[in-house]
Order: structure tokens, then C-alpha cells, then sequence
């Protein structure tokens, strides 16, 4: 339907960073599974088999979902963004309302060279809309094309 | 601009301190009562007086003391660009807001402030969280000088008069658009039922039992005395009864009532909306007086709204959302109670309009009706499941048929009700049922589109639209899809002919 029509998908770093993010969530949800399955008398696995099944899908399955499910577009004067597994949303905001605009890195999208753009609007809602998984050059390349496009409509 | 007389700091009134005075005194009086109290109930009074008195009047001293610091280390400058307050005992702290960035200037008079004739001067910039800039107090004369030098410098043009001395006169060119008068406010009143006191003052008689003839509240009590053979209830006759629980009832709803009554008068007496050419002024309040000004241009969109009751009685309010906000709320009451006629030169003074008669309303998805209907209904049939398998048989239809009806005609009515409509320049959304209320926005001064889908939505092929607005929210639900696509498309062109400091600024440009 709305899927994929023009939509520049993310970079594919952003698959591997998710899969760092949830393995360091899934080694500290094992540990805990570990703790409580000594905590309960004799070894039934209870806890720790399910808790594998989980990081193992989040490991696996979750982060190539994620990533196929969030594409932009700059077409127009216009940034789109498309997000969501299950709660899908498609949000676009013209360059003109823009406030201002963030790129952000945090440690993990550091060390894969990824970025997130984030652009401010004065709308209550969508105040911020944050387009993660970017190179950090292109983030900054559609950082200076947004801030261009605003400098020539308020002249 | 040559004034250099006004590049000197000034300070505030020094009556400032009597009115802090008076409030801090105010908020004593309760510790020191209950304070006194406690210690008197311990017996040796003398001994207690010696130990508390002193204490008392250091604590005054004291605050008295740094009140008096705070007020002379607080000036204000009103220079050529900007204001600057400086302020702080021990920490100093600077502050400049530029004559650009002060969206509306409003001037509030509490009561203690009153009796001294001055006012508190807040200037709105916009940000979050409060942090508006505020002089506290001012003469009114000054409040109101103040307030037109920033009107003045901000437009661009010389200050109009440099007397101080000139009583608060009315802007000469303000034409009057509403007003509401003693009988209008009282009417209003009548309609602002309180029914969070009437819970309150019902939970208070439970408490407080004996100020009632029975316990109205207890159904269990209610349904022993019902059950029971040859028990109070006989005794008493139903009559009694009856008449009792309506005595009950009356003086509640009579209490809801009055402080209805109370408190809208108490806010809205002497309400004036004036369009002034600066934007719509608005004057109210009896105790409390506050004077503000909104500025026509910054009003992204319109609100109109009425209620339960009243709209029986064709009473409709109207509020303009905006940016700066009105003291907490993002939305001004530009009329709080009036008829739509009324209302009609209002919104065409804001320079919206209402929608004409030929406009094409259009409803939301029948699928997303009967979706929303299913989800209750199965609720309802998972609660009369439960009820079946705890062995209360007997109440299981309940459910089923109370809350299965409601739901059919709450979806149903809100199906008819709920409509939206795309004009040339505005958006109109109407939502409600029981107390609709109608958005109207400006298609240009929208800040983003969002298209958002949950799982039952992208099966059926409907989705919500949420419109980025600045100060408020607006929204459609449950639009077909490619009627959603239609309308962003329609939408986000007309956004893109304006930048926003166009649509904010008027003019300006600043980015």
C-alpha cells in the first residue's frame, strides 16, 4: 500500500547496531533468567528457556523488521517519515516548518559511523520527529540541504 | 529613539513589599493558629508564650528582612532593543528578552494587589515551563505605558506619547466585540455546575453522617432496610423517605450550583473583548482583574465548543489556540458564553471563518464505526463470560445488552456526528456527540502531517491523521485510506507556500 513507494531505506549498520543494542539488553535478561533459575529449587528451566526464546528472536528476528519497516524521503521540500512494526506511522514535515535541527550520535551509532536526524517543530504534536540509522555524512549532508532550503524561504 | 532617561534600571513599586507583606502574613496566620494550638493544648501558657513569641516575630523579621533585599536587588531596564531584568541577593542574574521574541504582554491584578492599585506585568515569549519574564508589582500606569512600548517597539514605529502621567486611557481606535453583563455572567453561571464539588461535599456528608437524615450513599444499607421484614423503612413510610432522599439530593445540586455561580463570577465579571489594533483585548475578572491582549496573527486556530446542557440552550463558547499561553492553557477564551451570531464576528475578526453552507462534510469510516463497536462488544462478552462462569448467571445479559446497546449508539451517533471537511484555507473537524465541539485551522499554519495506522486499521484500510499544531492538537479519526492521503497531500501543499516565520511572525524575519 504506502509501503516502499519512494522511500530511501536506512543505512543496513542500523540492522547490526539494533542487534548490538538488544544483546546487551538480552545478556543482562539472561543473567537475570540465570539468577532467578538458581533462586528456584532444581535445574527445571522455566525461566531461562523462555528468556532464550526471546533474545533469540529479538536478536534475530526484530531488528530486520524494524529496519524494513522504516524508510525516508526528501522529495519536495518535504521530510518523510515511515516507522512502525506493528503501529505504523507516516509522518511529513515541510522544510519550511522547521524550528531547528539536531544530529545526534550516541556511543553504539558512534562506533557504526550511523547518525540520527532529529527536526523540531512548533507543532504540539510531532514537536521532534527523529529519523535514526543514517550515516553520519549523509545525516549531515540532510542536515545543511533542510537548513538551505529554510534560509531561502525567509528571505 | 533617543530616550536616554529609560536606559536607567528602575526598581518596582516599593508597595510591592506591602502586598508581599500582606500575603506572607496571610499564610502565616494558619501555622501560627494551628501552631498555637498544639502548643496551648500542652497547658503552660505563659511559659509557651515566652519560648513562641519571640520566634514569631524573628521568622516575620526575617522574611520582612530578604523580602526587602529581594526588592531592592530587582531592576528592570527597558532599553532600545531589548528589556533586562536584573535580579538575586546573593546569586545575580541577568536576564534580556529581545522586544522581538515577547509574543504578548499581559497585565493580571490580584486581589491584594488591587487595593494598592498596582499590577503584575508578564511578558510571553513563548518558552515552556513558565519561565516568562514578570515584574512584580508595578503602578498600573506604568504596567500599562510598559505594555504599549512594547507594542510600539515591536511594530517597529516610535512610542506613540511620552507622558506618564495619563490615566489608563482607552486605546482609542478598540472596538468593542463582546461583552458580557451582570445577568449574562450570572446565566453562565448557572450553567458551570460543579459536579467535582458535589462529589466532594457527597463524600464529605458520608463522612460526616449525621448531617443527614439517612446514609444516602450505602446501597447496602439501602437494600437491608428494603429486604428486611417490618424494619425502618415501615416505619418510616416511603414518603418520608422520598422526601428525604430529595431534600438530600436538592441541597447538592443547589451547592453545585452556587459555586458555579460563585466562581464563574468570580472570573468573568466585566468580561470585554475588544479588537483593538493589536489583537483582541480581553478584559475579566471581578476580584482578580486580567487584562490581555492576543495578537491576531499568532492565533492558529479556532475552537468553538459547548456543552451538555447548554447546547440545548444554543450557549457555544469560543477559544483561540495560539502559542503564548493563557495561564496554563494553550487556549484563550476569547468568549467564554455567548450565541453563535455572536460568535460569527469573533472568528471574522481572527480572520478565520466559519465554515459555509456549501462545504462538503465528509464522516469517517463506517468500518472503523463498526471496528470501534466489535472491540466494546466483545469486551462486553468476555465480562458476561466471567460473570457466567463465577455462578452470577443472572447479571451476565447485563452487560451484554446495557453495554452492547451503548456502544452500538455511541458509534452510531458519533458516525453521524463526527464529520471533517477540507475549504480553501481551513480545516474543519467536528467530533462529539453529547457536547460536540468544532476545530477549525488554518491549512497554511499547520506544522506537520502524520498518517498513523494500527493493525486493525491497516486490515480494515483506515487511518488516523494527526495534524502538527502549534499549541494545540488536531486530529481526524478513522478516515479511509486514501481519503487520509487525499487530504495530506491537499494539506501539505498548502504548507509548503508559506515559510513559518510568515505564518508566525506576519512580516518579520526572524528565523
Amino acid at each position: 500500500m504506502d509501503e516502499a513507494d519512494d522511500l530511501t531505506p536506512l543505512d543496513p549498520a542500523y540492522k547490526s547496531m539494533l542487534r548490538l543494542q538488544f544483546a546487551i539488553v538480552g545478556v543482562a535478561l539472561l543473567v537475570a533468567a540465570t539468577i532467578a533459575e538458581f533462586a528456584i529449587p532444581g535445574w527445571t528451566g522455566a525461566v531461562w528457556i523462555p528468556a532464550l526464546f526471546v533474545v533469540t528472536y529479538a536478536l534475530v528476528r526484530v531488528p530486520l523488521r524494524r529496519y524494513n519497516a522504516r524508510g525516508y524521503s526528501l522529495a519536495q521540500e518535504r521530510l518523510r517519515v515511515v516507522r512502525g512494526v506493528i503501529f505504523r506511522a507516516d509522518t511529513v514535515v515541510p522544510f519550511g516548518r522547521v524550528q531547528h535541527i539536531d544530529v545526534g550520535q550516541g556511543p553504539l551509532e558512534r562506533a557504526y559511523g550511523l547518525a540520527t536526524l532529529t527536526v523540531h517543530t512548533a507543532g504540539t504534536h510531532n514537536a521532534s520527529v527523529s529519523l535514526p540509522g543514517l550515516r553520519h555524512a549523509d545525516a549531515t549532508a540532510m542536515r545543511e540541504d533542510i537548513r538551505a532550503a529554510i534560509r531561502r524561504d525567509t528571505r | 529613539m533617543t530616550e536616554p532617561l529609560e536606559d536607567t534600571p528602575r526598581r518596582t513599586d516599593p508597595r510591592t513589599f506591602a502586598v508581599r507583606a500582606v500575603a506572607m502574613l496571610s499564610q502565616l496566620v494558619l501555622p501560627l493558629v494551628v501552631g498555637g494550638f498544639t502548643i496551648l493544648d500542652k497547658g503552660d501558657f505563659g511559659d509557651a508564650l515566652l519560648y513562641f513569641l519571640p520566634l514569631v516575630v524573628l521568622a516575620v523579621g526575617a522574611n520582612i528582612f530578604f523580602a526587602y533585599l529581594r526588592w531592592a536587588r530587582f531592576t528592570y531596564t527597558v532599553g532600545a532593543d531589548d528589556i533586562r531584568v536584573e535580579s538575586g541577593v546573593l546569586s545575580r542574574e541577568a536576564r534580556s528578552v529581545p522586544y522581538e521574541r515577547i509574543q504578548d504582554v499581559s497585565i493580571e491584578q490580584k486581589f491584594v494587589p488591587r487595593l494598592f492599585g498596582l499590577v503584575e506585568v508578564k511578558f510571553e515569549t513563548g518558552a515552556g515551563g513558565g519561565d516568562d519574564l514578570k515584574l512584580a508589582y508595578l503602578p498600573e500606569v506604568e504596567g500599562e505605558r510598559l505594555r504599549e512600548l512594547v507594542r510600539s517597539r515591536r511594530d517597529g514605529s516610535s512610542l506613540p506619547e511620552q507622558d506618564i502621567d495619563t490615566d489608563i486611557a482607552p486605546e482609542p481606535d478598540a472596538r468593542l466585540l463582546y461583552e458580557m453583563g451582570p445577568g449574562r455572567v450570572l446565566t453562565f453561571g448557572l450553567f458551570e455546575f460543579s459536579l467535582a464539588v458535589v462529589a466532594v461535599v457527597a463524600g464529605a456528608a458520608q463522612q460526616l453522617d449525621f448531617l443527614l437524615p439517612f446514609e444516602v450513599w450505602d446501597w447496602r444499607s439501602w437494600r437491608e432496610q428494603i429486604a428486611g421484614p417490618g424494619q425502618w423503612l415501615a416505619g418510616l413510610g416511603v414518603l418520608a423517605q422520598l422526601v428525604g432522599g430529595v431534600i438530600a439530593v436538592g441541597s447538592l445540586i443547589f451547592i453545585g450550583v452556587a459555586t458555579g455561580v460563585v466562581r464563574t463570577v468570580l472570573r468573568e465579571w466585566g468580561f470585554r473583548l475588544e479588537r483593538t489594533d493589536k489583537g483582541l483585548r480581553r478584559r475579566r475578572g471581578l476580584l482578580t482583574r486580567t487584562d490581555l491582549v492576543m495578537p491576531v496573527h499568532r492565533v492558529q486556530a479556532l475552537r468553538l465548543s459547548t456543552g451538555l446542557v447548554r447546547r440545548w440552550f444554543g450557549w457555544h463558547s469560543l477559544k483561540l489556540v495560539s502559542l503564548a499561553s493563557d495561564s496554563g492553557s494553550a487556549n484563550h477564551e476569547a468568549v467564554p458564553f455567548a450565541r453563535l451570531k455572536e460568535i460569527a464576528p469573533v472568528v471574522a475578526e481572527t480572520g478565520f471563518e466559519l465554515p459555509s453552507a456549501e462545504i462538503e462534510w465528509h464522516r469517517s469510516s463506517r468500518r472503523y464505526r463498526i471496528d470501534g463497536f466489535l472491540i466494546g462488544f466483545f469486551l462486553m462478552i468476555a465480562i458476561a463470560a466471567a460473570l457466567f462462569v463465577s455462578g452470577k448467571a443472572f447479571f451476565a445479559l447485563l452487560p451484554i445488552i446495557a453495554g452492547g446497546g451503548w456502544f452500538a449508539l455511541h458509534e452510531y451517533m458519533r458516525w453521524r456526528w463526527d464529520r471533517h471537511a477540507l475549504g480553501q484555507r481551513q480545516l474543519y473537524t467536528r467530533h462529539g456527540w453529547f457536547a460536540p465541539s468544532m476545530a477549525i485551522a488554518s491549512r497554511e499554519k499547520l506544522q506537520s502531517v502524520e498518517i498513523v495506522r494500527n493493525p486493525l486499521a491497516r486490515v480494515r484500510g483506515y487511518a488516523d491523521i494527526r495534524f502538527g499544531l502549534a499549541g494545540g492538537h488536531l486530529r481526524m479519526r478513522g478516515i479511509a485510506l486514501a481519503d487520509a492521503m487525499r487530504i495530506r497531500d491537499a494539506v501539505l501543499s498548502s504548507m509548503g507556500e508559506q515559510d513559518f516565520s510568515e505564518v508566525v511572525e506576519a512580516g518579520s524575519q526572524s528565523a
